[in-house]
This record gives C-alpha cells, sequence and structure tokens, in this order.
C-alpha cells in the first residue's frame, strides 16, 4: 500500500501550492497517472481523501487524467501502444518493448478557493 | 479545453521520449494568463464568469467563480527523488557501490546477505541498511558477520524511501569505497516505486515462490537491473523453472540480466560475487578524482573475490 506515500507526496505539493497562494480551501485536485505507473488509482483515492482530512484540501475533489502507455518496439522500430507492462507489441507480438511514456505521477493543478 | 480562454487538459501529447515536457507545455497556455506557465503556483484566474470545462471534465462553476486554478506540475515522487539523487552523489563522491536488495518476504535476501559478506569482507568494506516493519533481527544477523548494519524499521511502511536511507546513512557511516547493501522490506511490489539513489536494484526471486511471479509482479521486475533466481538447490523438489522464470521476466523487461543461485548450498555463488565486484570497480573507477591507485585497489580486490569464491 504505497499509495499512502504518494498520497502523502501529493498532499504536501498541495499543501505548498495552497500555502503560497494563500488559499483558504483546495477544491479539485488534478492529478495524471500514467496508465503503465506504479499506482493503483483507487486506492490513491481512498488514501488521498485520508490524509487530506484535517488540511486545506479536505473533501477536495480529486480528478484523474490517465495518459498513454508507449513503448518503442525494437522489431518494428517504431512507438507503440501499451497498455500494461508484460503485454506484446500489437504489430508484432513481440516482447522487445522499451517504455517511453506512461509512468508519470503528477499532480498537474489544484482549483482554490 | 475552453473554448473562451484555451485552458484545460486533455490536450497531452505523448512525443517519443520527451514524457512529460509536452503536456505541461501544452496543458496551461491561457490567453490573459500566460505567466501562469512560468511560475510554479503562478495564479490562473477564472475572473470571467464564462461557463467551462475543467481539464477533466468537470466543471469550473461560473456562478461560484471564486475558484482559481492553479497549475503544479510537480512529480509526486519528486521530493523522493531529490533525496535519491543525494544519496547518489553522496556515494559517487565516496566510491561506494549501492546495491538495492528487493524481493518477497522469504526469499533468502538476509541469508544471500550473509554469504555476500562472507565471501567478500576481507577484502572490501562492507556495510548494510536493513528494512523491515519490525524487528532488529536482520541487524543483528548481519553484524553477526563483522559488517556494519543498520536497521530501518517502517513501522506500518511497505517499503524504504530515500529519505530512511539518507538517515540511515548518516549513522551507518560506510567506509569510502565500500558496498552498501540496501535490503528493502520483503515485499514485491511497493519497494519498486522508490528510488532509493542505489547504483542498481538487484530482485531476488526463490525457486519456491513460482516462476511466473516476473508476470503477476511487473511493476518489481521492470524496475529491476539485476534478476537472481535464489534456492536453486531446491529445483528437484519444486515446479519451477529457470528458463520460464528468465523468459517471463525479460517480456517485462528485455535483456535483464539473470543469475542462478543458492545462498545455503553455495552453488552459482562465484557469479553473484564476480557481479558485484564488477560493479564495485565500477564505482570506485567513477569516484571524482579516482587515481591510479584506486584502480589498482579495485583490480586486487576483483581477484580477491574471485579467489574467494573458487574457494568454495
Amino acid at each position: 500500500m504505497h499509495e499512502v506515500a504518494l498520497a502523502e507526496g501529493m498532499m504536501r505539493i498541495v499543501a505548498d501550492a495552497a500555502a503560497r497562494c494563500e488559499a483558504a480551501r483546495v477544491s479539485t485536485v488534478w492529478v495524471e497517472l500514467g496508465a503503465l505507473a506504479h499506482v493503483e488509482p483507487q486506492a490513491l483515492r481512498f488514501c488521498f481523501d485520508a490524509v487530506a482530512r484535517g488540511t486545506v484540501a479536505e473533501g477536495a475533489a480529486l480528478e484523474i487524467l490517465t495518459t498513454p502507455g508507449v513503448a518503442w518496439c525494437m522489431p518494428c522500430g517504431t512507438q507503440v501502444a501499451l497498455a500494461r507492462l508484460g503485454d506484446a507489441c500489437p504489430e508484432c507480438g513481440s516482447h522487445q518493448l522499451q517504455v517511453l511514456a506512461g509512468e508519470e505521477m503528477r499532480v498537474k493543478e489544484i482549483g482554490i478557493a | 479545453m475552453c473554448t473562451t480562454c484555451g485552458c484545460g487538459h486533455g490536450q497531452t501529447r505523448i512525443d517519443g521520449v520527451a514524457t512529460r515536457a509536452p503536456a505541461s507545455a501544452a496543458g496551461f497556455r491561457h490567453a490573459d494568463a500566460a505567466v501562469a506557465m512560468l511560475n510554479l503556483g503562478a495564479m490562473h484566474r477564472h475572473a470571467a464568469a464564462h461557463a467551462h470545462e475543467s481539464p477533466l471534465g468537470a466543471v469550473h462553476d461560473p456562478a461560484t467563480g471564486a475558484e482559481r486554478i492553479v497549475a503544479i506540475e510537480q512529480d509526486i515522487l519528486g521530493r523522493n527523488n531529490a533525496v535519491a539523487a543525494r544519496n547518489r552523489r553522496y556515494f559517487a563522491q565516496r566510491g561506494i557501490l549501492a546495491l538495492n536488495l528487493m524481493s518477497s518476504p522469504g526469499s533468502g535476501k538476509t541469508t544471500l546477505l550473509v554469504r555476500t559478506i562472507d565471501a567478500l569482507k576481507a577484502r572490501v568494506p562492507i556495510a548494510v541498511v536493513e528494512g523491515d516493519q519490525q524487528t532488529s533481527l536482520d541487524a543483528d544477523r548481519i553484524r553477526a558477520t563483522g559488517a556494519k548494519a543498520v536497521q530501518v524499521n517502517t513501522g506500518k511502511g511497505c517499503h524504504l524511501d530515500a529519505d530512511m536511507v539518507e538517515r540511515a546513512l548518516a549513522t551507518l557511516a560506510p567506509a569510502e569505497a565500500s558496498v552498501v547493501l540496501i535490503e528493502n522490506v520483503g515485499n514485491l511490489v511497493c519497494p519498486a516505486a522508490f528510488d532509493l539513489g542505489e547504483a542498481q536494484k538487484v530482485v531476488i526471486l526463490s525457486v519456491t515462490e513460482g516462476d511466473d511471479k516476473p508476470l503477476k509482479y511487473p511493476d518489481m521486475f521492470h524496475a529491476a537491473d539485476l534478476m537472481v533466481i535464489n534456492k536453486v538447490d531446491l529445483l528437484p523438489y519444486v515446479d519451477f523453472s529457470v528458463d520460464a522464470a528468465v523468459a517471463n521476466a525479460r517480456r517485462i523487461r528485455p535483456g535483464l540480466p539473470a543469475l542462478t543461485v543458492s545462498a545455503r548450498s553455495g552453488e552459482g555463488f562465484a557469479d553473484w560475487i564476480a557481479w558485484v565486484v564488477r560493479q564495485r570497480v565500477d564505482a570506485v573507477e567513477a569516484r571524482p578524482g579516482a587515481a591510479d591507485a584506486s584502480r589498482a585497489l579495485a583490480a586486487g580486490q576483483a581477484l580477491d573475490g574471485a579467489a574467494a569464491v573458487s574457494s568454495r
């Protein structure tokens, strides 16, 4: 359940930004999670709600934007979509894939009041 | 995207290797507040009462118009990664090889460590960071070998993070040109996400666990730089195919190097020790200002390491 640690990381980023803006309340938090990122979105929601309790972000809506996984297929010599680690290249069936994108875990922006 | 002001997500484009830049560049273009892109936390004001879609489809309610959107664009693991970078500098400046050893509980990590220390300790200073939720049992086992060890108890935590390792290093004070072995919390999931500042991540898989583990826990094997298959002395008694395990791991991480060992019988241990010694030579030689002296030291210890193993 490393999502607790991730949620705490999110909360630190959100709290710092809210303090810089002298925000009374954070209403929404937008995060970007890559399809291949090492995180379970539902667990992250649960943990974020828990760690936000009693903070400026208590009750904030968590909006998750999922970005697609992208890999470089060595046999094809081209970029291909990769939904999950361990999947084969959709073009040639090879597993000679190097992940290029989809591992992101970022706080994109927050809505404050 | 907001048709009035042009703000919003959903514009993310992945353009090859640059995985994040396109998102940040496209995400927050805003006609009346272009500066929002320049500074962290800069205000992106929605003063005008235009109804509009937020980045992910939630409505920025024009009636309550007080909500302001603040661009953040920070990695959730950013703080951990910054501390990990500091740890990496710490190791590099001292010519220390740091290895992050990860596996499920019961794979034989500590036994592997003890045997590794016994094989190397006469020639290479070794220090160990032991991660467990509770108890100092593992650190006690390591200290019994004569090596320095610090136990990190994570309490309810399921993994080590870079900050824990930084604090452990302050206590451990490993010698210059030593090997620091970091035994992560036994867990095939969570530790994979956290960079500790190590040179290499080593995943240990024991034959009693099953050869399909790489497919079931791909994040760990994707993160690994080396796979060590342990307890091969038990192969006659279990349904475990080394070839299948390696093939499965390479479906997740093409070209992942793999070694087979038994930390109990010593089978295959020479290859593991030789691998560690090679990594250490690299670490020592990469030290700033490393001169002929340290190269000679490293080379001498490489020979010693091989001799130690062949005597088993």
